[in-house]
């Protein structure tokens, strides 16, 4: 009995082999070559905490910042647009689940680069929005390469990832517990705030979660609408591998944004199971 | 029973787009009264609970409650409480959190809703659950939180919508004689929908039996079981023979070709009827002593009684008895005149259904 146990045990790890090797080759060690750049002087690599301390630089700090800012403001956008959204799809009982899904996901197929190139055209000085504003002899926007034309870019692209685990969780209530929250007595508005947005949280929380952490690190978006005028921190970090080429300030800097993201989802998900949410995932 | 009208239900209809399904029903609920919707699923039982309950609204039609007409009102404004199929609990929250939901909607002191919480899990025997969550709960214990949570608001009615469909039957059988108890603790009326007709006759004070949206019989549980109106009934509860028949004269009819007395009359003559005979009101005797002779062809012991099938006349007559009769054995079927019940035979499907108002 134990033998055929052993063996059967032998067969699964055989089977996982594949995903650990994965898992070590870009997961595990990136990371610890992270942390080994991240804490080590770029000159003799002796161990030193100065690559962390680079954050207090005032440019480095500004950019952290306003990462900051601009993520949690797209981040609320996001849950503002994805809710009204999500119980509106609930509402409209369709039979098909992935129907929705496709929709949502349908301008995802394109390339990210792409649909933030768009954004581009259409913020312009002389883009789309502009000219449309021209013809209507309505004072013209200047939006590009500047934080707004950040978020906008952000809210486009990380929206999807919002509104699918707040939609997933609302489509998940059993109508007839809203209709036991009516049925004790409860309106409209006490049945929202008291059964249907407590029972929602997990899926609010996971779409923080894959809004937020892409925003605060990316460089792309801001690079491409944000011109060089609007420096975020995920921009300063590539700065530093890519024209620098100094890795170990570019770790040390990713290590600290690293515990910043830590901090910030732990808050997030203090005491709230994000597992039925993020299982969508 | 002389209590009055609580509930009223008048000329209700209705339709899901072409689908009718219910269609003029005409329903009055008394005060205290257990009383079962009880079909087959897709009847219309459940969606004349819902109208009751406010979660649907007729097409056509009234309900009135307590004089009041109510059709328009949402389900917070009305004075009944529903138990839903599934528990409906709110799992964010702790057992006495969803016992105190509708207490803390009508803002009641703290003091109250406390001593409620108490009275209805003691009421529901689950003292001492007031913090656990309802996802570490059974299913039993969770349909008796579900309860606990409506009876708290003191409703004059509660819904019940086929509350232990989900429960083993071991468990479901023990809940029977608890919801019995609750109703004559509370003294309130319950309006119970289920598909079970072991339960409905266990339980009820009446039973409604429905088919495509219309009743097919309103009555008893005594009455509906041993005086069907219709064929419907008759196979819908419990086991029976349902033969085509011949009323001869009054007091006569003919079954598979054999006179057999019985006590109806006023079905005019030689008028095709149907007649229902229940199996354990069979009496298999000697071939030369029955009305009809044949043979039992199948045997199965039950525990409580036999189940045979006797070959007689081209029919398999289903036969419940305590006496075993071997299979291959020529018996005689003998049926008592007032164990014949003759039913009229539906001319059409319509009539079949409607045939309830006499």
């Amino acid at each position: 009995m134990r033998n055929k146990e052993t063996k059967r045990r032998q067969k699964n790890a055989l089977l996982a082999a594949p995903c650990s090797l994965w898992m070590i080759a870009f997961i595990i060690i990136p990371l610890l070559m992270i942390v080994y750049y991240g804490l080590t002087k770029r000159e003799d690599g002796s161990i030193t905490l100065e690559n962390l301390k680079l954050i207090a630089d005032p440019i480095n700090r500004r950019a952290l910042w306003l990462s900051l800012k601009l993520s949690i403001i797209s981040t609320i956008v996001c849950v503002l647009l994805a809710y009204p959204l999500g119980l509106m799809l609930r509402g409209l009982k369709i039979k098909s689940n992935s129907f929705i899904v496709l929709v949502f996901m349908l301008p995802m197929w394109m390339n990210f680069l792409l649909r933030t190139l768009a954004w581009l055209n259409i913020l312009e000085n002389n883009g789309i929005l502009n000219t449309i504003l021209k013809i209507l002899h309505l004072p013209t926007l200047h939006i590009i390469n500047t934080p707004t034309a950040i978020i906008l870019g952000m809210v486009y692209n990380f929206l999807p990832f919002m509104i699918l685990p707040i939609y997933n969780t609302l489509e998940k209530i059993d109508e007839n517990v809203i209709n036991a929250a009516r049925d004790l007595g409860a309106n409209g508005k006490q049945t929202f705030f008291k059964i249907i947005f407590p029972l929602s949280i997990p899926g609010v929380i996971s779409g923080i979660t894959m809004v937020f952490v892409p925003s605060l690190t990316t460089f792309v978006i801001s690079n491409i609408l944000g011109g060089s005028k609007v420096l975020l921190i995920g921009n300063v970090i590539e700065q530093q591998f890519q024209k620098l080429n100094n890795w170990n300030s570019g770790s040390g800097l990713s290590l600290v944004l690293m515990v910043f993201i830590l901090l910030s989802m732990a808050f997030v998900g203090k005491d709230e199971n994000t597992g039925r949410g993020a299982a969508t995932w | 029973m002389e209590q009055k009208k609580l509930i009223d239900l008048v000329h209700i209809t209705k339709r899901y787009g072409d689908n009718v399904v219910i269609d003029d029903l005409n329903l009055y609920i008394r005060e205290n009264e257990f009383l079962t919707l009880l079909g087959p699923s897709g009847c219309g039982k459940t969606t004349t609970l819902r109208i009751i309950g406010g979660f649907e609204t007729p097409d056509e039609g009234k309900v009135i409650f307590d004089g009041k007409d109510i059709t328009k009102l949402p389900p917070n404004e009305r004075h009944l409480n529903t138990v839903f199929q599934k528990y409906a609990l709110f799992t964010h929250m702790t057992i006495a959190e969803n016992i105190a939901f509708g207490l803390k909607i009508k803002k009641k002191s703290k003091q109250y809703i406390k001593d409620k919480i108490k009275y209805a899990l003691k009421l529901v025997n689950l003292d001492g659950y007031e913090n656990r969550m309802p996802d570490s709960l059974s299913g039993g214990q969770q349909q008796r939180i579900a309860i606990a949570r409506a009876i708290v608001n003191e409703p004059k009615v509660l819904l019940l919508d086929e509350p232990l469909g989900a429960l083993d039957l071991k468990l479901r059988q023990d809940m029977q004689y608890e919801l019995i108890r609750l109703k004559n603790e509370l003294g309130i009326t319950f309006v119970y929908v289920t598909h079970d007709q072991e339960e409905a006759l266990t339980m009820s004070d009446t039973i409604m039996v429905m088919n495509q949206g219309y009743i097919q019989q309103i009555g008893t549980p005594e009455d509906i079981y041993n005086e069907p109106e219709n064929a419907f009934v008759a196979d819908f509860i419990g086991e029976s023979n349902i033969l085509d028949a011949v009323m001869i004269k009054d007091y006569t009819v003919r079954i598979l070709g054999v006179d057999f007395p019985c006590d109806s009359a006023g079905f005019g003559i030689n008028k095709p009827v149907d007649v229902v005979i229940r199996p354990e009101d069979i009496d298999l005797v000697s071939p030369e002593e029955g009305t009809i002779s044949g043979q039992v062809t199948s045997l199965i012991f039950k525990g409580v009684h036999y189940e045979m099938e006797v070959l007689a006349g081209g029919y398999e007559w289903l036969v419940h008895s305590t006496d075993l009769s071997a299979v291959g054995t020529n018996v005689g079927i003998r049926v008592d005149p007032y164990d014949i019940q003759v039913m009229n035979k539906p001319e059409s499907k319509d009539e079949e259904a409607a045939n309830y108002e006499e």
